[in-house]
């Protein structure tokens, strides 16, 4: 894959925080493609979630380059190349959940009309009909984190960076929510960059897995998943499944992660 | 639908239930003083605690043969004094968003310009009223002097501003990091962040400076009125019962409880503002 065409290229990438303090990342070097679906994945400390901010400009990395859709980090944040979703849906409680949504396209200046045709869609994309008029405090953990992916989508980003987006949500719900990212990704064909402590969540979800291992920050190694699309329910009780799984496990382990 | 009208009755219930066990305990007091003589902590009489049917009596009985009632002079200038507090509370609330949003945004300012708002606070606002209303009254701009009412409502600005100044502070810093760090990946700019995020995240501490200032503004527009001689408003009578006491007590406590009554209504149009402007979850309102 040459750089041109690669969505998210990172070349030893390092982040140090404070003075002589925390390594959160050491010589990072990641290529994502179009299309991709890549989970980071780690121990807590492993600076996945830095990596993530690094590639959405939130956090400036010490040292090494970065490159969105070919253009620096920073640029690409300020064309609003990407969409974010936090752990925490990260909802206003002030405004309504079609307001929540709208709440990007209003930042970048379409007119209301458009707004109320985009927001529609997205109601019904993420099966959030007749909750527009809801306000997120009245919605479950679940339906806010859809609220939450519907407002990253709103304005048709490529990309789309999701940081733990169901860490907080039970199991029954995180598995729907899996299955309902997975259809979202292939109706839409956009890249996502997606963190996790999950290893099955991980394995289910994407293309490739990235391991990281804490203390430095670093990339212990990538794992393809060549399990055949798309997933259902019953991929995760495919034995190849569970094999991907295995794999990913150790090479958490030999990362030097305690499990 | 039933639940909410039975907890209107419930409320009702409270109130009226709370109404009349102050009632008990203001005549009780009364009666048990009365009946033993008791001097401490100071002797009961109708001059020093006229009953409560009095002092309510008070307000439908005329103060001269064939003038209209006490309450229709209350009223006048409780609405009188009403100007005067709605006016500085609404400059007062201005000034103070200003002042705390210019805090919050320059941190300098916090160490700069705090001391000095604080300060303001301290100094008595007996002391300060008859040089600000008196000497406004001295002020001409462009042969224009500012009217009693305005000089007044000037007092009840300065007791309005400093509540909310220190509320703006803190609810302008209270929107989640996680909410700015949105923004920031929506690439959006200050001003956006400050009208979209910042502002509605600091309505709920607004309110409970609103709160606070609303009943401030009545008091500061009654006791502004008192060293001007300002005889409209509640203040006049309060001064003018004041040196009748002695005859007529309960007139002074009548016109204390319509000063009361302005300053809750003051805090209830306030509650009624936030109960449609702010949407929260329940459990965060105060």
């Amino acid at each position: 894959m040459s750089t041109s065409e690669a969505v998210v290229s990172a070349r030893s990438i390092s982040k140090t925080f404070g003075k002589g303090g925390v390594n959160a990342l050491q010589d990072i070097d990641l290529e994502v493609g179009q299309g991709e679906f890549i989970s980071l994945i780690g121990p807590s400390g492993c600076g996945k979630s830095t990596l993530l901010r690094v590639i959405g400009d939130l956090v400036e990395p010490s040292s090494g380059e970065i490159l969105v859709n070919g253009k620096s980090a920073h640029r690409a944040r300020l064309d609003r190349d990407y969409g974010i979703v936090f752990q925490a849906a990260v909802l206003y409680d002030w405004r309504t959940v079609a307001k929540n949504i709208a709440l990007p396209l209003e930042l970048m200046g379409y007119d209301r009309a458009t707004r109320a045709g985009r927001v529609r869609e997205l109601l019904h994309l993420m099966e959030l009909d007749g909750f527009e008029k809801h306000y997120p405090w009245q919605l479950s953990g679940g339906m806010q984190q859809r609220v939450s992916i519907a407002r990253a989508l709103s304005f048709s980003p490529a990309l789309l960076l999701m940081d733990e987006p169901f860490g907080a949500l039970d199991e029954m719900t995180r598995e729907r929510l899996n299955v309902e990212l997975l259809r979202i990704w292939a109706e839409l064909g956009s890249t996502v960059i997606f963190v996790t402590h999950s290893i099955s969540e991980a394995v289910y979800l994407s293309t490739r897995v990235v391991v990281m291992s804490p203390r430095p920050g670093r990339i212990t190694s990538v794992v393809p998943i060549d399990l055949p699309q798309p997933r259902t329910f019953e991929t995760r009780e495919d034995p190849r499944f569970f094999e991907l799984v295995t794999q990913v496990r150790e090479a958490l382990h030999a990362g030097g992660a305690e499990l | 639908m039933t639940s909410r009208i039975g907890s209107a009755a419930a409320r009702i219930a409270v109130l009226v239930l709370v109404l009349l066990g102050l009632w008990a305990l203001w005549e009780g007091y009364r009666a048990l003083w009365e009946e033993t003589g008791w001097t401490r902590p100071f002797r009961v009489n109708a001059t020093t605690m006229p009953h409560l049917h009095d002092i309510v009596g008070a307000l439908f009985d005329p103060l001269r043969e064939g003038e209209p009632l006490l309450a229709r002079f209350m009223l006048d200038a409780a609405l009188f004094t009403a100007k005067e507090a709605a006016v500085g509370f609404a400059i007062g609330a201005a000034i103070g968003f200003l002042l705390g949003a210019l805090i919050a945004r320059f941190a300098v300012l916090q160490r700069g310009v705090m001391p000095y708002i604080i300060a303001s606070q301290t100094i008595p606002i007996l002391a300060i009223a008859p040089i600000v209303v008196v000497g406004l009254g001295n002020v001409s701009i462009l042969g224009w002097t500012p009217k009693d009412w305005m000089r007044v409502a000037v007092i009840a600005a300065y007791l309005t501003f400093f509540p909310v100044t220190v509320n703006t502070v803190r609810g302008l810093r209270s929107a989640d990091p996680a909410a700015v760090e949105l923004m920031e990946s929506y690439a959006a700019g200050e001003w956006a962040v400050f009208w979209k995020l910042r502002v509605p995240a600091s309505l709920p501490y607004l309110f409970s400076a609103f709160k606070v200032a609303a009943t401030a503004s009545v008091v500061g527009a009654v006791i502004g009125e008192l060293p001007s001689s300002i005889q409209s408003g509640l203040g006049g009578w309060i001064i003018n019962f004041n040196q009748y006491y002695a005859l007529d007590p309960e007139n002074l406590w009548a016109v204390n409880l319509v000063a009361a009554l302005l300053g809750i209504s003051f805090f209830l149009v306030v509650v009624l503002v936030e109960k449609l402007v702010v949407h929260r979850p329940p459990e965060i309102l105060v």
